[in-house]
Order: structure tokens, then sequence, then C-alpha cells
């Protein structure tokens, strides 16, 4: 079956690459890309590990096909971090002990940082909200959602 | 940084507990930290090898049928095939051949129909064959190649059902053990237990009052986000590696080379990072199959499930059906419990029933005391452990008819219990005599905190429970080895699921006297260390605390060795203390003490490696009780109800790490909260899954719950150097009966079935009663 090929920009670098038609972006970035951070918990955008964005836009990338990607902007988390710089949500995670397991972590932090460039002042119903398509079973969500509150904070001032 | 309130015992006898401590009780930044927020950290299904093929597996589409024949001739001739296995391609194991694990037990004749379907399938999903290709696509393909002869069996799903005269049967071969059964009969009840002492009509004799209630409970999923996978790659001369994302890489070797027929030491196991567990990540699915399609195609295989497949053919816990009976005089004395518990055990013997008959009225002491427990048979997915197992489900009913009896004679549900609990010495319900416990100290925390003295909301209802659990030891290793710059590797055997990596370092710092900085933790594979039993059973900061302890002051003594001899002295007069070496007894004045860096750095000329090392089976584990105060509003109109504020309080002996400790408590609590108002499994007349996903399988989300504030209570473990008892499992048990009570608390309804889900509210909002069943 003939592939698709697709150029595209993802965390700031032209990436090409070849797909079949039925392969997701998750299966891209983590099958032949092999950027590995964005987790498979569901394939069906129930769970929200997978989060990337494109064009700034908050997506599962379970249910993006991959050859729908060409020409736009994919930031994943492997593109948070600034060189050995963490993104102040990165930092506040860990400080605040916001993970235990670890996994679905990824799609928190893509999906967190996408809301305080939408709404840098969240109040903690806005912050439930906006995560609550990111499962997470071991924290109980609670220092998740202080630490966004945190960094919403500490970026205001 | 939160809420939480430290709440101190006051009870400074134990070891370690009142020191001041330079990482102990700290909150330091995990040392796997920055490879979890930044991608980086390798999950099970995150490693990719050269020439990798892709397993996939053929499931039952039936609950219950014979598996007459299986052809997998024209997927073996699919272009990119590379291996095909079947029921074939396992040996069969004896009977009886039991072994203990973690709190499982693990039954290899069981495991192996369990992991390939032999002569019948069992459960919708049960795996009956598996392939490996070069791709997804040709894999997938493939299994629909595979033609499979099924004979169609009557199937059952409840426990109750299952049970009577008639009823299918699941495994011919089936001994009840514990029940008389006469010969030639068969039977679904795999089990029967009994804990308890006195007699209960003696004891219900003396009550002024009486309550029996029915319950049930539905099987929950552990739900861990990331499903089950493993990368098996075995080479022609019959060795092995394994990758895979498990609670216990030692156990799950053990598993895989019996069923493959294996020497133990030939397969070499990695555990990657786990994507949560909760007791489901202790057994193996997939890896004999991966294992063996790699030994056929001679290629390493990667195998994940779907969540799908997690849902239809992976452990969750039991569903019940529970009777609960307790007396009690009018001035709040209990005089006699007694319950019956029926637990479903999948469709092979092993339910956590006789652990939820222990623990059931554990809060209390009790003259006369009965627990009788059942393990039953149906055609649903063997269970696995899920945190706790058992306990929550038999203390949901037994907390449930405390909270009525202390409503019924007028008592504060909390005074209730106090006068009621258990103390050192104390018999415990299941036998033994109680050791140093906190029972009464989580009890007056509860009692005394802001949230249990703030008066509710008009329409909110209060309700709180206390639950129990034993927690364990078990066999551990830990090794420090020492580098030539004084800087320390901490290899541990005991998987990491949620911040042991920083407990177990911080304790190896602290006794070492360095900066936790020096000391990078990390997992070995299983040639790394001697065997250590799997993480489960809240044991890991219990256990491996004092194998590294014990590994510490072995490197300790070999430091204060190095020391005597570069200074000529003998041994008995250098003592360590802040990293460093120094003379004592009157060398002191000539001898510069030497750090911990100074002996490194000259190591080769004092004897060479310096390595310290621990192996124990640990024993005394510090039983742990935590009671839970939760505040509800339920929107009539909807029957939807919304948990308010939500309080654990629970006993850590002492919190290594505060963080992880109030994150065991909040995570605890949240999964229960999923428990107890949305989690169930929901099957057709066909005995086939309908909920199997994270849209119909409804686990809380963020927006569903509120902060959950904590309370550490520190009544020491006087077995462990730092006081640890294990805190991980505990906070699963009282949610459920907790917010049932706030439900009648603001209802004046009181449920009797979980989950209390909206339509289930609804209902009995609208009938005026929580005797409720729903068509399921």
């Amino acid at each position: 079956m003939a592939k698709y090929h697709i150029t595209t920009r993802i965390n700031g670098d032209d990436v090409e690459f070849l797909c079949a038609p039925e392969q997701t972006l998750l299966d891209v970035l983590r099958d032949d890309l092999r950027l590995t951070g964005s987790k498979e918990g569901c394939a069906s955008g129930d769970c929200g590990a997978c989060s990337v964005t494109i064009d700034g836009r908050l997506v599962c990338s379970c249910l993006v096909l991959a050859a729908e990607v060409g020409g736009q902007e994919i930031e994943t988390i492997e593109g948070m971090a600034d060189g050995d710089r963490l993104h102040p949500l990165q930092q506040k995670f860990l400080d605040f002990a916001a993970l235990q397991c670890g996994v679905c972590t990824p799609g928190f932090l893509v999906a967190a940082k996408a809301l305080l460039d939408h709404n840098p002042n969240p109040s903690e119903t806005e912050v439930r909200y906006w995560l609550a398509g990111n499962l997470c079973r071991c924290t109980g969500y609670d220092k998740i959602v202080r630490a966004v509150l945190d960094t919403a904070a500490e970026i205001r001032n | 940084m939160t809420d939480s309130n430290k709440a101190s015992s006051g009870n400074g006898t134990g070891n370690g507990n009142g020191k001041d401590y330079k990482w102990v009780g700290t909150r330091a930044v995990r040392p796997d930290g920055v490879d979890k927020v930044t991608g980086r950290a390798k999950f099970g299904a995150d490693l990719h090898l050269p020439n990798m093929l892709v397993g996939k597996v053929l499931r039952s589409p039936h609950a219950h049928a014979h598996i007459r024949s299986i052809d997998t001739s024209a997927a073996e001739a699919l272009s990119g095939v590379k291996a095909v296995i079947t029921r074939d391609d396992f040996s069969d194991q004896p009977k009886g051949a039991v072994q203990p694990a973690g709190e499982m037990t693990i039954n290899y004749r069981d495991m192996v129909r369990n992991v390939m379907a032999r002569e019948k399938a069992l459960y919708e999903g049960h795996a009956i064959a598996a392939v490996a290709a070069v791709d997804a696509r040709i894999a997938t393909k493939a299994l629909s190649l595979i033609k499979v002869d099924f004979e169609v069996l009557p199937h059952v799903i409840d426990p109750v059902a299952a049970m009577e005269d008639g009823a299918p049967i699941i495994q011919e071969d089936l001994i009840a053990d514990g029940m008389e059964q006469s010969p030639g009969s068969m039977t679904n009840i795999a089990k029967r237990v009994e804990f308890g002492h006195g007699d209960v009509a003696v004891g219900f004799a003396e009550a002024d009052v009486v309550i029996e209630r029915e319950f049930t409970t539905q099987p929950v999923h552990q739900g861990y986000i990331e499903p089950h996978a493993c990368v098996a790659s075995m080479t022609e001369d019959g060795q092995g590696e394994l990758w895979l994302s498990t609670q216990g890489h030692y156990v799950a070797r053990g598993h895989c080379a019996t069923l493959l027929g294996l020497d133990v030491s030939k397969l070499r196991v990695q555990a990657s990072e786990i994507g949560g567990g909760f007791g489901g990540k202790t057994v193996v699915y997939l890896e004999p199959l991966a294992l063996a399609l790699s030994r056929k195609a001679c290629q390493p295989v990667k195998m994940a499930m779907t969540r799908e497949e997690v849902f239809r053919a992976t452990g969750p816990t039991s569903g019940a059906h529970l009777w609960v009976k307790v007396g009690v005089t009018n001035d709040g004395r209990i005089t006699a419990a007694d319950a019956v518990l029926k637990y479903q055990a999948g469709a092979f013997p092993g339910s956590p029933v006789a652990q939820g008959a222990q623990c059931a009225f554990a809060p209390y002491e009790l003259n006369h005391v009965r627990t009788i427990g059942y393990d039953i048979l149906v055609n649903r997915p063997k269970v696995a452990a899920y945190r706790a197992p058992g306990a929550p489900i038999a203390e949901y009913a037994t907390e449930s008819v405390m909270d009525e009896i202390a409503e019924a004679i007028g008592m504060d549900p909390l005074e209730f219990r106090l006068k009621n609990a258990p103390k050192q010495g104390s018999q415990s319900s299941y036998g033994p005599k109680f050791p140093a416990i906190g029972c009464i100290e989580t009890l007056e925390a509860a009692r005394d905190h802001d949230h249990y003295q703030t008066p509710l909301k008009s329409g909110q209802g209060r309700g709180v429970a206390t639950g129990y659990w034993f927690n364990i030891g078990g066999q551990t290793s830990a090794t420090l080895n020492l580098s030539e710059d004084g800087s320390v590797a901490l290899v541990l055997g005991t998987v990491d699921v949620g911040g042991t990596r920083a407990s177990l370092a911080m304790m190896a710092a602290e006794q070492l006297g360095i900066d936790l900085d020096k000391v990078r933790p990390m997992i070995g594979d299983t040639s790394a260390l001697g065997y250590n039993m799997l993480t489960g059973g809240s044991r890991v900061t219990f256990a491996g605390g004092i194998a590294v302890v014990g590994a510490a002051q072995d490197l300790i003594g070999t430091l204060k060795e190095r020391a005597a001899k570069f200074w000529d002295i003998p041994v008995d007069d250098v003592e360590w203390a802040d990293g460093e070496a120094r003379a004592t007894n009157g060398y002191t004045d000539n001898m510069q003490p030497l750090p911990l860096q100074e002996i490194a750095k000259d190591m080769a000329k004092t004897g060479g490696p310096i390595v310290g090392a621990h192996s124990i089976n640990a024993q005394g584990a510090g039983p742990s009780f935590g009671t839970h105060v939760v505040d509800v509003d339920v929107d009539r109109e909807t029957g939807r109800v919304w948990v308010t504020r939500y309080t654990v309080v629970q006993d850590a002996g002492k919190a290594i790490h505060p963080s992880y400790v109030e994150g065991q408590y909040q995570g605890g609590a949240v999964q229960g909260i999923g428990w107890a108002l949305n989690e169930e499994y929901i099957y057709d007349d066909n005995g086939r899954l309908e909920n199997a996903g994270f849209l119909d399988y409804r686990v809380p989300v963020c927006s569903d719950v509120p902060m959950i504030d904590t309370v550490i209570v520190e009544v020491p473990n006087p077995t462990h150097p730092y006081g640890v008892r294990g805190v991980g499992e505990t906070p699963i048990v009282p949610p459920m009966a907790a917010i049932s009570n706030a439900v009648a608390d603001a209802l004046g309804i009181r449920f009797t079935d979980l989950p209390m889900s909206p339509p289930r509210v609804l209902a009995a909002i609208k009938a005026g009663n929580g005797d409720v069943t729903t068509a399921n």
C-alpha cells in the first residue's frame, strides 16, 4: 500500500516522514520518529496521555491521522524544556511531587502549558475542567492542580 | 506546599522518631523526576530493538467455550509472519504447583491456562493464540486467518448464581478448599475460610441493638494508565532477555521461566518504568507469549495491550455479595460482629476473600467475632491484586453497618469507633495480637481535625470510615557501590511505583552522613542483585529501607576498617559520623578525620573496591489504620454525588518523604471515590463486557474531585530503623463506606450497592430507599 509523504515541523524542527493511511500521529511520533514521550493509554481520546499541540491547539495525537499534519507546527513533551532549562511547569511538578508513576505526566504538562498559554490566571475550577481530559490514577490530582496554579502565579509575577 | 497538618502521635518510644534528620522527613526532588517530566523515562512500550517483531493476541469472543481445534496454517503462511503460538507451545504444569507471590498465591497450572487457553476459553478476552510479524498490520491480518472451532457453553457471571446447584461448572476438576464436597460432585466454590474468636450467638444475646444488612460491590479495575507491555528476546542457545512493565521483575522472571521450562538464571529481566500497577502488574499475561514467540522466531518481539484488552483480559478485583450483622449495647460497646463474604475470583481460584475476611472487623476490639468467606468462580477474567486486596470490599460493608448502628444508638461515629478501638496487645478480629498500632491516634486526629469540627452546609452530608491493612515485608536485597570520587550507586531490586527511589536514597544518605545528591539510586536487572520480592503489600519503603540501612551499615563497617588500616589503629577505635571516619579513644588528637571521598580515592591501596550489601527476608511490617472524613452534596435532580471536602488521616509510622506519603493517601482516596460512585463492569447476556474503555468505565477525572487534605499520624513501627509502616494500600480501604455514610447523612437513604452512580442514586431518591438494583 502506498504511503503518504508528509513534511511538517515538530518542536521547531523540519521533519519528513512516510506514513500509512491508517497510522495516527501518535503511531508516527512513537514508532517512526521515536519520540516516545507521548504515551498511548487508550488510543481513543479518553486519557490524554498522548497530548500534543498542533498550531497551538491541544489535541490527543491518537485521534489525529499522521497524514493530516503536513505543514503544521507540532509541539510534544520533548520540546518543552529549553536546552538544559526546564519549563516552569516541569520544575513545579518536581517541586510539588505532582507525579508518582509519571506515565500521564507528559500529557498533563502539555495540556497544562496549553492552558497557561491561553489563560495565565486560571481559577482552580478552570484548571480542573481544562485537565479533565487527562487521566491520572496515582495522585488524586491534588498536587497536579497545585503545581499548575503555583506555576501560573509564578509566571504572572 | 500542601494543606497537610503534621500530626505527632506524642509517642516517642520508637526507633528514630523525634530525632532531627538531615534527609529523612524532607521533601527532596525525586532522582527520576527530570526523566519523567521531559518524556525521557522509558516505560514498557518505549523500547525499540533492532530486528524487532510485533506480537498480537487472538482472544476468545465467548465467555465460556470448549476449544475443539485451532488451525493456524493460513496465518503461518502469510508473508511477514514469523511465529504463531497456541496452547501447544506451553507444557502443562503439575497440579499443586502453588507458591506465594506478594499478597496473592500463584498456581502454575492455572497460570499456564490463563496466559493461553487450553481445554476451554473461560472468559471473553481469554488468549487463544498469538502471532509475531514484521509489523502490526500483518500481525493483525494473521490473527484474522486463525480458525478456531469453539463449542459455546453456558456461562455464569454472578457469584451467587455460580454457587447454585445446576450452575455451569467452570473448572470440572476443582476441589473445594475448606469445605465438605460429596465425591464426584462439581462446584464453583473454590474455597471457604473462617476467622474469629468467641461465640457470636452469646455476643448477640448481650446486645441492645442488632443491625443486619446485605451489600453488593462490582468488580473494579486497577486502571493504571499504562497498558501491559513488554519486549522479549530469546536467542538460539536458549538464553533470554525480557523488558517489561511490572511490579516485580524477579517474580515475573520466575513465572516466565516456569511456564517456558527455562533455567531461571538464563532469563535476564529488566523492569521498565511502570505506568501504574496498584497490584495489577504482579502477574504475567503477555510476557510468556512474547518469550514463546521470540523463541520460535529468534527475533525480539514487542507486545503491548490495547486499553480494551486490559479491560477484557487482565485482573480487576472481585465484585462481591456481603452479609454483615453487628450487635451493640446502648452505651456503644460492640457485643458481636458477624459477616459472610462471597467474592468473585474470576475463572480461576484466588480472590482476596481471605484478606477481606481478616480485615473486615480489624478496626475493633471484639469479644465475639466471626467472618466467613467464599471464593467463587465465574466466567470473568481472573482477579488480580488491587491495593489492599480484599479489604476495601469487606470494610465497605462492615463500616457501613458500624455507621448505621452508631446512629441508631445516638452516638458520634468517631466516638463509637474510639470506644471500640484496638490497641497494642488487643487480640485482632482474625487472630494475632496487635503490635504497636495507631488506630486510636488516627481516630483522635480525625475527630479533632478542622474538617470534622466544621458545620456542614444545608443539604450536605458527612461520613467517616476507618480502614485497616496488614502491610508486608519479604525478601529484599540492596547494594551500595562506592565510586572512586566518594559518590555512591544504590542498586535496588524493587520496582519504584511512586517515589521509593527517593525515600530509599534518603535513608542511605542519612545513614552515610553524605549529601543526597551523592547517592544515585537505580533499579538493577535480575542479574544485579539477589532475589527481590515484588513491589506490593506497601512493602518497599519498609523492607527496602531495612535492606538499604543494612547495606549502609555494611559499607560503613568497611570504611571504618579502611580508616583503621590507614591510621594503623584498631578498628574499634574508629567511628563514623557526618560522612567521615573519626578516630576515638585517645587517637583523636593525632588523626584528622577521613571523609568518605578520601577513603574512596585511596581504596585501591587499602584493599580494593568497597561495597555495602544487605539481603533480608523482612519481618515485622507495621499494620496501618486510616480514617477518612468526607462531605458530599447530592444533586437531587440527576442523582450525582459530588464530593466537596475530603480528609485522609492515616498512621505512616514515619514519613520518610512526606510528599509521597501524602500522594499515596490522596491517590487511594480518589481511586476509592471512583469505586464508590462510578466504576463497574457491565456485562451483556452473553457474558461480554460492554464497557471496555475509559469512556464507559469512568474513573475519576480532575473536575470530579476536590483537593484531598491529608494528616500524617506517626506512631513508629519499632521493627524499622526509622519507624516506617507501609502507606500505599490502607488509603483505598475507607472511601467507599465513608462516602456511602456521607450520602446517607445527606439523603437519609442508606445505599447497599456499589457504585452509587447517578442512575442508582436518582432511582433511590425517587423510591425513597437505597435498596435499588439496576439491570446488570
